[in-house]
């Protein structure tokens, strides 16, 4: 945990590391979290000093000025929080002599940048980023499995498995030959785009490769946290209900391509595909759709060419990038 | 939704805030949270409470501002109430609507000292 701020740390379990190395990672990745801070760390004495530089006014008397006010601002924050912060959420700044700091912050703006730092290495290497999204057992690396014993031949592929604790995944993926990072998020219910950033660091990603990323198994968090991929992919499975895509929208609005999974199990089920497709277009009328198994193959041919055609995308953008 | 992992981000913007801006306590939060944004208010109360402890906002405050849904009916061509992200239009009932409001998630302003 982040001393500064309490803020959770992911523990990352390196490829081929040796125990030792591994707990320097983890001792890396835990400042890498806390990036910021220590950012701010190592230049808290220049912020320090920033008032100085700038004859900021006040700053430096502040601490006294604040201890003096503390008693009398108590009683003004509870006058404040009665006709100031009242039920309309209307908070008047200049009642009270409490000081009031504007932050106009989004919450996930943090995220967003970190994201967006992931997604320019991906352009700069022309790696084509999918993102897998699902709740538990919809059959994800079952499906990605497939998916590399497939595409090696043809492609340099790694990819970065997120669950909350374990490294079996990481495991059946290595089994392959692909390289594979496995991020356990610890209490966290979803990969977010700064500890994408860390296993990229670790992870070597080949120039014009696949980077598969294979989310927490979670119909809801994930959808909220851009990792900086070019798609999110969305599995849904026959096994269960057709009406996930109404019940967690949120998801597949995010989502470019939804792969209807185990389509083995169809004949034995109640499951409507029709209405599982309708329910699914509603929310997101832009969505791709796809009938896959991933124990049989079916559908899978149609799933790569999908891969196919983004990754020369990528591959020929970073070129025409790296040309002009 | 992730109310653990967002209150964990609100605490980091209030530390980088409190470097960036000199101060050491937090002793209020208001916050704006869309009221199609997923994010329970219960559970951020809750979980801010458990992860603030150990840090400067420890004990403050927490203020959730709630802002409606609301959203653009193409069918109607004006702005409607949403009850829910990705519901219909409560004139026509239609589903062509475009959310335009209640998504937000932001920490507006903070009392410090």
């Amino acid at each position: 945990m982040c001393t500064v701020c309490g803020c959770g740390t992911p523990s990352q379990d390196g490829e081929k590391l040796k125990d030792g190395r591994r707990h320097a990672h983890e001792h890396d990745h835990a400042h890498g979290h806390s990036h910021p801070h220590e950012h701010d760390h190592a230049h808290g004495d220049h912020v320090h000093s920033h008032p100085h530089d700038h004859d900021h006014p006040h700053d430096h008397e502040h601490p006294h000025h604040h201890a003096h006010h503390h008693h009398d601002h108590e009683h003004g924050a509870r006058e404040t929080h009665d006709y100031g912060a009242g039920l309309a959420g209307v908070h008047v700044p200049g009642m009270s002599q409490e000081r009031i700091v504007q932050i106009e912050r989004d919450i996930l703006s943090k995220n967003r940048s970190y994201a967006e730092d992931n997604r320019g290495f991906f352009a700069r290497k022309g790696v084509l980023a999918l993102n897998f999204v699902s709740s538990p057992g919809s059959g994800k690396t079952s499906l990605l499995v497939r998916a590399i014993n497939d595409l090696k031949a043809r492609h340099a592929l790694a990819v970065i498995e997120g669950d909350q604790q374990t490294s079996n995944d990481a495991e059946r993926i290595r089994a392959t030959g692909a390289r594979a990072i496995q991020v356990n998020t610890g209490k966290g219910c979803h990969l977010d785009a700064h500890m994408v950033g860390h296993a990229l660091e670790t992870l070597d990603v080949a120039d014009d490769s696949l980077l598969f990323i294979e989310n927490v198994g979670n119909l809801v968090c994930p959808a909220a946290f851009d990792l900086g991929e070019a798609h999110k992919v969305v599995l849904l499975s026959a096994t269960e209900g057709e009406d996930k895509p109404a019940k967690y929208p949120d998801m597949f609005a995010a989502a470019d391509l939804m792969l209807l999974n185990k389509s083995d199990l169809l004949p034995h089920l109640d499951f409507d595909v029709g209405a599982c497709l309708a329910h699914a277009l509603r929310v997101n009328p832009n969505l791709q759709t796809l009938i896959v198994s991933a124990k049989t193959g079916e559908g899978l041919e149609a799933f790569y060419a999908w891969i196919e055609a983004r990754a020369a995308l990528a591959r020929q953008k970073a070129q025409a990038r790296k040309a002009g | 939704m992730h109310e653990m992992s967002l209150t964990e981000s609100v605490v980091e913007i209030l530390c980088e805030e409190a470097h960036r801006q000199g101060f050491s306590r937090v002793k209020r939060v208001w916050l704006e949270i869309g009221a199609l944004s997923g994010v329970e208010p219960e559970a951020m109360e809750f979980c801010f409470d458990v992860v603030t402890r150990g840090t400067l906002a420890e004990g403050a405050q927490l203020e959730i501002i709630r802002t409606p849904g609301q959203g653009w009916c193409l069918a109607c061509e004006k702005n409607v109430a949403l009850a829910e992200r990705f519901g219909a239009c409560p004139d026509c009932g239609g589903h062509k609507v475009q959310m335009t409001a209640g998504d937000e998630m932001r920490v507006k302003e903070l009392e410090v000292e």
